[in-house]
């Protein structure tokens, strides 16, 4: 359709969307060819990476088509004609929507969740819904009951998770970007573990509507993608107020792209002690310390701080998560929405409907918030998480009001292999150590690659800022990323 | 904290999940470890310390009650496994006896 070459096709897709959108600017390539070769590139990769649950190439092409005639038009719209893929958590008006789970198999949403909408209302392309852990409840994308992602860089490891898929997705030159979901670090760990950039708003920058609830005090929508400017770019279209979602902020959505001076001098750095010290492995540890000296090559002042609750964020973080989930969830019950199980009364009907249709983790998350929440344990688990949670809280206040940024590894390990946790939950909560504070807190945090382990893994810096800092994030990220190079880095598995 | 098996048959009564004993005896296991890993949140003295349950100072606001176009019935009942006459069907929530 488009004439091009396999070796053009592929320069399509390893562009990112700021070269997209000048590509496209300039005429030299269609957003029709530019979907067209993602669209054959997913096609020969991703029966190995799995990246995708539903592929949409018809409606993508529709919608790439009609971008290129809004162009021609003379028409210009932020993402116009860039091709991004979706996590399978967001509903989406006429394609199967599954959160990774059995129990919503078949479901086809009537509505479409804010954040895609405001996507394609800026002319992006939707390419397909993207692989998750079920109910974004995971590390890995293992526990998805349509079988498990590949990491593209290398294909026996875990791409991270719980939006492993969108992760891999944008790693193996499948999409210029895709959206994940992040409840205690399912957007910034899996970028971290696949090489990508991965970025968490604070809590309520991005309107949760039509996002599948997990843990409503923590879940928020962000961007994966190939560079930091990339995912202000999304960020700028996807935030603002909605009236769909009482939780989202009111305040003006500056132009991140403004932010991206390239300038941290100046910048203060806050480094917890207990981000660096056990448990992190070697290399993770140097790629870290690396990236920070190159921080302060680049004018930042790396101040050494102290977060006195750290070790207690992740035991608060599983019964604060688990608790919302196990109300969120008792939602699914075989009568408005995905299979039933046809049993003869109501209530048997619910209970086996939940029992064949939810998967291990998530029915031991919901066992966990239900027990959390039972009488005579209310005040001993949930309330004295809450409690603990705003110790947290005024913790990480108090650390900035005296640094700008507070860095660390996004993750203690880079990508573990397939079933290395999946018998041991409370390892595979340790994934998320670092990640899951900022979720507790409502703040924002921005993963960035920093450099490789021994065996060619990519490592993660993540970047946090304040409640609505993140211009602070996006500005110390970039400034990072152009000054090290390590995006440029590619997977070398090709189909 | 060591859950017994009849504690989490309780709990799962509680969550509406039909779980095998297999399923029962397991989760016993590991949600006892888990438990005894959050067990250390206890040591830390709240005594005077507000619960954060949402961590924005956002404060419900007042809208006018005007009717706006929703979802039609058809496309909201369209994802039921049983549906008709507009309505989800269910069976009855009350026992009419057998063969009623």
């Amino acid at each position: 359709m488009s004439g091009q070459t396999h070796e053009q096709a592929g320069e399509l897709c390893r562009l990112s969307v700021s070269q997209a959108l000048n590509g496209m600017a300039q005429g030299d390539f269609t957003a029709v060819a530019l979907t067209q070769a993602l669209l054959e590139r997913t096609g020969e990769m991703d029966g190995e990476i799995h990246a995708y649950l539903a592929r949409t190439p018809e409606m993508a092409l529709a919608q790439a088509a009609a971008a290129d005639a809004a162009r021609a038009a003379g028409e210009s719209s932020p993402l116009l004609g860039v091709p991004v893929a979706i996590k399978d958590v967001l509903v989406t008006e006429g394609v199967e929507t599954t959160a990774g789970s059995r129990i919503l198999r078949g479901f086809v949403p009537p509505y479409t969740a804010t954040a895609v909408k405001r996507l394609r209302q800026a002319g992006a392309v939707i390419l397909g819904k993207t692989n998750t852990d079920e109910f974004a409840m995971g590390s890995s994308t293992e526990s998805s009951a349509y079988g498990p992602t590949r990491n593209p860089w290398k294909l026996d490891r875990v791409p991270g998770g719980s939006s492993g898929g969108s992760a891999a997705a944008v790693a193996g030159e499948m999409a210029l970007a895709a959206l994940g979901t992040d409840t205690g670090g399912s957007v910034r760990q899996p970028a971290s573990f696949c090489g990508v950039v991965g970025l968490k708003p604070s809590y309520g920058r991005v309107s949760r509507y039509g996002l599948i609830a997990y843990g409503s005090s923590l879940d928020q929508i962000g961007p994966i993608t190939k560079t930091v400017e990339d995912a202000a770019r999304l960020l700028n279209v996807m935030a603002g107020p909605d009236v769909w979602d009482s939780t989202s902020l009111p305040m003006p959505v500056p132009d991140y792209t403004q932010a991206l001076t390239g300038d941290i001098r100046g910048l203060r750095v806050g480094v917890p002690k207990s981000y660096l010290g056990e448990g992190i492995e070697p290399d993770v540890r140097a790629g870290v310390e690396a990236a920070l000296a190159q921080m302060a090559r680049l004018g930042a002042e790396i101040v050494p701080i102290e977060l006195a609750h750290t070790d207690k964020a992740l035991p608060v973080y599983y019964l604060v998560a688990t608790a919302e989930a196990s109300a969120n969830l008792s939602r699914f019950d075989g009568i408005r929405f995905g299979p039933s199980a046809g049993a003869d009364s109501l209530l048997e009907n619910f209970r086996q409907t939940r029992g064949q249709g939810f998967g291990d983790e998530v029915k031991r998350r919901i066992m966990l918030g239900t027990y959390a929440l039972s009488a005579g344990y209310y005040d001993a688990y949930y309330l004295k998480a809450q409690q603990v949670r705003t110790l947290i809280k005024q913790d990480w206040e108090r650390a900035f009001r005296q640094v700008d940024v507070i860095a660390g590894p996004t993750s203690p390990t880079t990508a573990f292999g397939f079933g290395e946790k999946m018998n041991d939950p409370l390892a595979m909560f340790l994934a998320d150590i670092f990640t899951v504070s900022l979720n507790l807190v409502g703040m924002c945090g921005i993963s960035v690659p920093c450099g490789f382990d021994r065996a060619g893994l990519p490592i993660g810096l993540q970047l946090c800022g304040p409640s609505l800092g993140e211009e602070t994030i996006l500005r110390a990220a970039h400034a990072y990323e152009q000054s090290a190079d390590w995006h440029l880095r590619k997977p070398s598995f090709q189909p | 904290m060591k859950l017994t098996p009849e504690t989490v048959e309780h709990v799962a009564e509680l969550a509406k999940l039909a779980l095998s004993p297999e399923e029962i005896a397991r989760f016993a296991e590991q949600l006892s470890e888990i438990l005894d890993y959050a067990e250390q949140i206890q040591s830390i003295d709240t005594q005077s310390v507000d619960p954060t349950p949402y961590v924005l100072p956002l404060r419900s606001v007042m809208a006018e009650d005007e009717v706006r176009p929703s979802l039609p019935n058809p496309q909201a009942t369209a994802n039921a496994a049983d549906a008709g006459d507009g309505f989800f069907r269910v069976r009855a929530i009350f026992d009419e006896g057998s063969g009623s």
